[in-house]
């Protein structure tokens, strides 16, 4: 039994390297989710939309998948290079450990990473402009408010998420200086992505101290700053995917993350011979973040809102607003409170 | 002063929520420990009733079957800690620790499943959720002050299983120190030899005391899933099965204590989510990571410091063999 198995593992090998080169023209793309998988209703289903677009435009199926524990990153990618994968996608920072360590071993293959950068020959990295998109969102919140005063819960204490606090903050700030905005983090480790019962928590204290507009950057804990949102008639702001859907009426409008266009325009540079390492960053020039505007919250946006948002996103375009990156900050530290 | 008052009532309010699915785990931590069963799966009792109960809901679209659902898987899994931990005998520790593994594990693997969503079930609509409902005059005191708002927010307004939580804590108390099934119960914990001369079956108590954890524990977990939130998620119950089992310590096995515990601890954790961000006079603005070991520091103050001993019930751990 073990023999014939060796025996047919050998031919199949034997196959594999007598067309790979002949198939090397084409591209043979792949995709490695992140933890929470490809239908989590936010950063990882962008992912597999753009993966899904591809596949759709251009007719060539991909490998994919979807890690369950830790100690599968590494494997997956390897496996997916050994079986002839021309371009791999790592999505989320928590696989550039991983991407860094197989990359060398087959640099023949591209690797791409989301939301990392990870600097060798065949490594493209993709950063976001998430303070810009959140700058956005902020504005909508700065108008939608009745009170003056608006919240944002974040979900772990990284400066990844800071810098969405402080674009919105920024984007606040810019209708109204004198909005109050309250800000909490969930927690400082990643689960703090999964705690939505916290999340409606540290809503409600902010609903109860006044606010009416809470942007919860936090994955799935987001679920349930909406659904408090949604409980106390009062208004959320969704993230990375569009979540206006989830609750019609009471999400004003989602900052929207891109990182479907990332992993298309991976694939596809990869196709048509225009893949290039390096760093490429996407803010809303490049349409890599924005805000969703849809028949789910049209009600909830009047049309002086729209122009106002979409006014403010020009002015970012053309550089006449500077959104500040707490990031590339001392700490991280937003110098906006 | 309106704005103090508006501060209690948001905190007394906000203490009242996170402590419930605390306070029942602890007293289903309390049956269970006091027969002499060490209960660290409460965590994992409370996630699989989130799970069942949430996934019930959302089927039937009733939130008192999601309820049953999740009593019901609480205690089977209760059942399968009394099986390996009172028959036959063995650590109930490692027992606990399986199961609270186990539905880690599983849970999220059936919702992938049965809901092809990551590790979650679809947001259970409002029709099968438990709603806070307004106990009757709330509205009309509600215009009286300082015991208006107090009565308006803090005693109305909660979803029934608050309630039931609350009116928990009297009745494990009068079970257990005020019923002959109580007694027997405490005195399988202390000493099971006395009552197995007695002619009280141990092994029979200490299941029964289990599956009332269960209960408790299913009560817990619904509470998580379709009471304060609106669908199931891969690790929500986020450590408070351990934390009702830490209260359970700092209220030595005792329900009034402990209830005061759970308070505590929920209401560090209301306190320390309003001085997030919030500059202090003369300190500054502390950082995120300090406010949030509060509840912790804190309870390791107090259990050193000023709570005195807690003399645990004296078989607990120990599996009952009849004779050597």
């Amino acid at each position: 039994m073990r023999r014939t198995f060796g025996r047919a593992a050998l031919v199949a090998s034997a196959l594999l390297a007598g067309f790979g080169p002949a198939m090397a023209q084409d591209v043979a793309p792949a995709i490695v989710f992140d933890m929470g998988g490809k239908f989590d209703k936010s950063f990882n289903e962008a992912a597999y939309t753009g993966a899904e677009r591809f596949k759709r435009e251009t007719n060539i199926q991909y490998r994919e998948f979807e890690i369950t524990n830790e100690g599968q990153r590494e494997q997956a990618l390897r496996n997916m290079a050994r079986r002839g994968a021309t371009v791999v996608v790592a999505v989320g920072f928590s696989q550039r450990s991983a991407v860094e360590r197989v990359a060398p071993e087959f640099p023949q293959v591209k690797f791409s990473i989301i939301d990392s950068v990870i600097d060798m020959p065949n490594v493209n990295s993709t950063l976001f402009r998430e303070h810009e998109g959140s700058f956005l969102v902020g504005v909508a919140a700065g108008l939608a408010t009745r009170s003056n005063r608006v919240g944002f819960v974040g979900g772990m204490d990284i400066p990844l998420i800071r810098s969405f606090g402080c674009g919105f903050i920024q984007g606040v700030r810019s209708v109204n200086p004198q909005i109050e905005v309250f800000q909490n983090m969930t927690g400082t480790t990643p689960a703090a992505f999964r705690d939505p019962t916290r999340g409606g928590e540290l809503a409600r204290s902010q609903f109860d101290r006044g606010a009416d507009v809470i942007y919860a950057a936090a994955g799935a804990t987001g679920l349930g700053v909406l659904q408090a949102a949604k409980d106390a008639g009062r208004l959320g702001i969704g993230v990375d995917s569009n979540q206006n859907h989830l609750h019609p009426g009471s999400v004003l409008t989602s900052m929207l993350k891109r990182v479907d266009v990332a992993v298309f325009n991976a694939f596809k540079s990869a196709q048509d011979g225009s893949w290039r390492p390096g760093t490429t960053v996407l803010g809303l020039k490049e349409e890599g973040v924005g805000w969703a505007l849809d028949e789910h919250n049209r009600r909830l946006i009047s049309a002086d809102m729209e122009t106002r948002i979409n006014q403010a996103r020009q002015q970012i375009i053309a550089g006449t607003i500077q959104v500040i990156d707490s990031r590339t900050l001392e700490g991280g530290n937003c110098p906006i409170r | 002063m309106e704005d103090t008052l508006g501060l209690i009532v948001s905190l007394a309010a906000a203490t009242l929520r996170v402590a419930t699915p605390l306070i029942l785990a602890a007293l289903a931590g309390m049956f269970s420990e006091r027969s002499g069963v060490v209960d660290i799966g409460l965590e994992g009792k409370m996630l699989a009733a989130a799970f069942f109960s949430a996934s019930t809901a959302l089927v039937t679209g009733s939130a008192w079957l999601g309820l049953c659902a999740g009593v019901a898987s609480a205690v089977a899994l209760a059942m399968v800690h009394g099986l390996a931990s009172i028959t036959y005998n063995g650590n109930q520790m490692v027992s606990g620790l399986a199961l609270n593994v186990l539905v880690a594990g599983l849970t999220p693997l059936l919702a992938t499943v049965w809901f092809q969503q990551a590790g979650r079930t679809p947001t259970v609509p409002n029709g099968a959720r438990f709603l806070p409902v307004s106990l009757p005059g709330a509205e009309a005191f509600g215009t009286v002050p300082l015991l208006g708002p107090l009565y308006r927010s803090v005693v109305s307004g909660h979803n029934v299983l608050v309630y039931l939580a609350i009116a928990a804590v009297p009745l494990a108390a009068w079970i257990l120190f005020r019923t002959r099934f109580g007694l027997r119960l405490r005195a399988v914990g202390e000493n099971p030899h006395a009552l197995d001369t007695a002619g009280v079956n141990v092994a029979w108590m200490r299941y029964r005391a289990l599956a009332i954890g269960g209960v408790l524990c299913g009560f817990a977990g619904t509470y998580l899933s379709i009471g304060q939130g609106a669908g199931f998620i891969q690790d929500m119950t986020a450590g408070r099965g351990f934390l009702a089992l830490a209260a359970l310590i700092f209220g030595k096995w005792l329900p009034v204590p402990t209830l005061l515990a759970c308070f505590l601890f929920a209401f560090t954790d209301a306190v320390q989510v309003r001085l997030q961000g919030v500059p202090l006079p003369g300190i500054g603005v502390i950082p995120v990571q300090f406010i949030q070991a509060i509840p912790y520091v804190l309870t390791v103050l107090l259990l050193a410091g000023f709570v005195g001993k807690a003399v645990a019930p004296k078989a607990i751990g120990l599996p009952y063999v009849k004779s050597r």
